[in-house]
């Protein structure tokens, strides 16, 4: 069914935080994704001329890369892109047949690949593309917040978590439970001012995503370095500096 | 967004059918309408049943189309789904009515037909108007664009019939009537998305505003992925001030124009002019219904182009 579980207080809300203060924008996030996606709950992802000109496929992660500010304010932040779970999506509700859906238990999105019939309206609602079609199959595909691996009591439970945030390289990306005002990721929205995208069309993104941190201060340009006597070829104009530097 | 154009196709042939089912529903009964009317409804049906099966060839999963109806909940698209199916009821009713000559029976099958071609229309509008993250269909004026250019064109189909039927100037002037205020209500609209502020901005989608202003340094990926495709199109977008000078030209202006001509002339004149009007409205239309997809810009964009 795709109207909206009724949300109560302290319901399991699964999501990430990504902070674009330490993310270097090194793409392994959205290439391990594509990587443990390619098999499993959403597999197979369409990859269509993969090795020669006008290569695409489906990617539930992209990482883009900005320039914010000017002059010295002025930095350069990598920010990846992918579902935010968002508490009231209107990704699930245009289902016209309930292939969309969002999970009760814990606030999961996802697709239910047997009943999708490949419409696009979902993709069309959704303000952060999130979504891409699979058009081999002819459905669409979604950040599964790696459901087949958080769950998994076959791999080690350090490593039941979303295949990014196992392998970032920075540890940017943090996965747990935002509707837990004690977990860690909720402190760390807390204490770092965590921040919605888009938050004026109203899908109350869950995934939170924590601002580059303010440089205490811009370092003082460093000294032309002065020229030593030594640097003057000129035995005339050496003599002439020294005269004059004394 | 992408023209696909099997939606083009069908918002512009299932708003003309259902548009002529609307007004033969109402005008039949009433005697307004020259001739049994079956023509009519064959032609609303052929061009309903045309477009459903053209909105059928984008998905990626035709096969299990039918699994559109179970959402009617939540879904406009669902509920469209509903609406279209149900309003073949009182729709074939309605033929079967106007064969056996069945004037209690054709009032009631054609105000239930009637109002099943309002609210699968109404329906259609609210898939688009009900979209937030595109601008240019989440608007008030978009529904009743839906509704106006659909009575527009079934008035313009009708005309043209009732006129190979010997005369009727109702259906003429209907034409004229919506014509002019799906004119009005068209420029309004355009008037209006173009002045719109927008929904979002680069600064809002990314949280960085807080630093300053924020423009794209790399892409996330060189090549072109289904989100460029379906939500970054904008070929032929510059064209799109002389598209609506043709559109409001050839769609609206030029029909109204032919439809009071054949009113004030009648006989075989009118058959032309209202045949020439048709053709010219549902073209007019296609560039419509093309330009509503072309001009709409979805925030997505705001993460590839700012």
């Amino acid at each position: 069914m795709t109207c909206l579980p009724e949300i109560t207080p302290g319901q399991k809300k699964l999501g990430l935080v990504i902070d674009l203060d330490t993310c270097v924008g090194c793409q392994a996030c959205a290439t391990n994704c594509k990587e443990w996606n390619a098999s499993g709950h959403s597999g197979p992802l369409p990859d269509t001329k993969p090795y020669s000109a006008g290569a695409e496929g489906v990617w539930f992660n992209r990482v883009h890369s900005y320039e914010a500010g000017e002059g010295e304010r002025g930095r350069t932040v990598n920010f990846p892109r992918s579902c935010l779970h968002c508490e009231t999506p209107d990704c699930v509700t245009v289902c016209p047949t309930g292939a969309s859906y969002k999970r009760i238990e814990d606030g999961i999105v996802l697709v239910d690949h047997d009943l999708c019939i490949g419409c696009g309206l979902c993709a069309w609602a959704c303000p952060y593309g999130a979504r891409e079609m699979d058009e081999d199959e002819g459905v669409m595909k979604k950040c599964t917040l790696c459901i087949d691996r958080i769950y998994n009591t076959n791999i080690p439970e350090a490593q039941r978590q979303p295949a990014c945030v196992l392998t970032c390289p920075t540890s940017a990306r943090h996965f747990g439970d935002l509707g837990d005002p004690d977990s860690k990721v909720s402190k760390l929205v807390a204490e770092r001012g965590g921040q919605p995208l888009m938050p004026e069309l109203g899908y109350k993104p869950v995934n939170s995503y924590l601002p580059p941190r303010n440089r205490s201060s811009v370092a003082a340009k460093p000294d032309e370095a002065v020229p030593t006597p030594m640097d003057i070829k000129n035995p005339l104009l050496r003599w002439m500096d020294k005269v004059l530097t004394r | 967004m992408n023209p696909a154009p099997s939606i083009v196709f069908f918002t512009t042939a299932s708003g003309a059918g259902y548009g002529l089912l609307f007004w033969l529903g109402l005008l039949r009964p009433l005697g307004l309408v020259p001739g049994q009317g079956l023509v009519a409804l064959a032609l609303a049906l052929v061009l309903i049943t045309a477009g459903l099966l053209s909105s059928t060839l984008h998905l990626g999963n035709p096969q299990r189309a039918w699994r559109a109806v179970s959402q009617w909940r939540s879904s406009w698209l669902s509920r469209e789904g509903v609406a279209a199916i149900l309003t073949y009821i009182p729709a074939l009713l309605l033929g079967l009515a106007l064969w056996v000559d069945a004037p209690a029976l054709a009032l009631i099958a054609g105000l239930l037909a009637a109002a099943g071609a309002v609210a699968t229309v109404y329906c259609t509008g609210m898939i688009y108007a009900s979209l937030k993250p595109i601008r240019q269909w989440h608007h008030p004026l978009v529904v009743p664009g839906y509704l106006a250019l659909s009575a527009f064109s079934g008035a313009v189909l009708l005309a043209m019939l009732a006129a190979f039927a010997g005369g009727g100037a109702v259906p003429a002037l209907l034409a004229v009537l919506t014509g002019a205020a799906a004119l009005l209500l068209k420029r309004a609209y355009w008037q209006a998305i173009d002045s719109g502020p927008p929904i979002a901005t680069i600064e809002s989608a990314t949280t960085l505003g807080f630093i300053g202003k924020v423009r794209q340094l790399d892409p996330p990926h060189t090549e072109q992925n289904y989100l460029l495709r379906e939500m970054g199109f904008r070929i032929a977008r510059k064209h799109a001030a002389k598209l609506r000078l043709i559109a409001q030209g050839a769609g609206f202006a030029l029909p109204v124009l032919l439809a009071l001509l054949a009113v004030l002339v009648g006989g075989t004149p009118a058959v032309l002019a209202l045949t020439l009007g048709a053709v010219l409205a549902i073209g007019g239309l296609l560039i419509e219904r093309w330009l509503m997809f072309a001009e709409a810009t979805h925030t997505v964009m705001l993460y590839y182009r700012g």
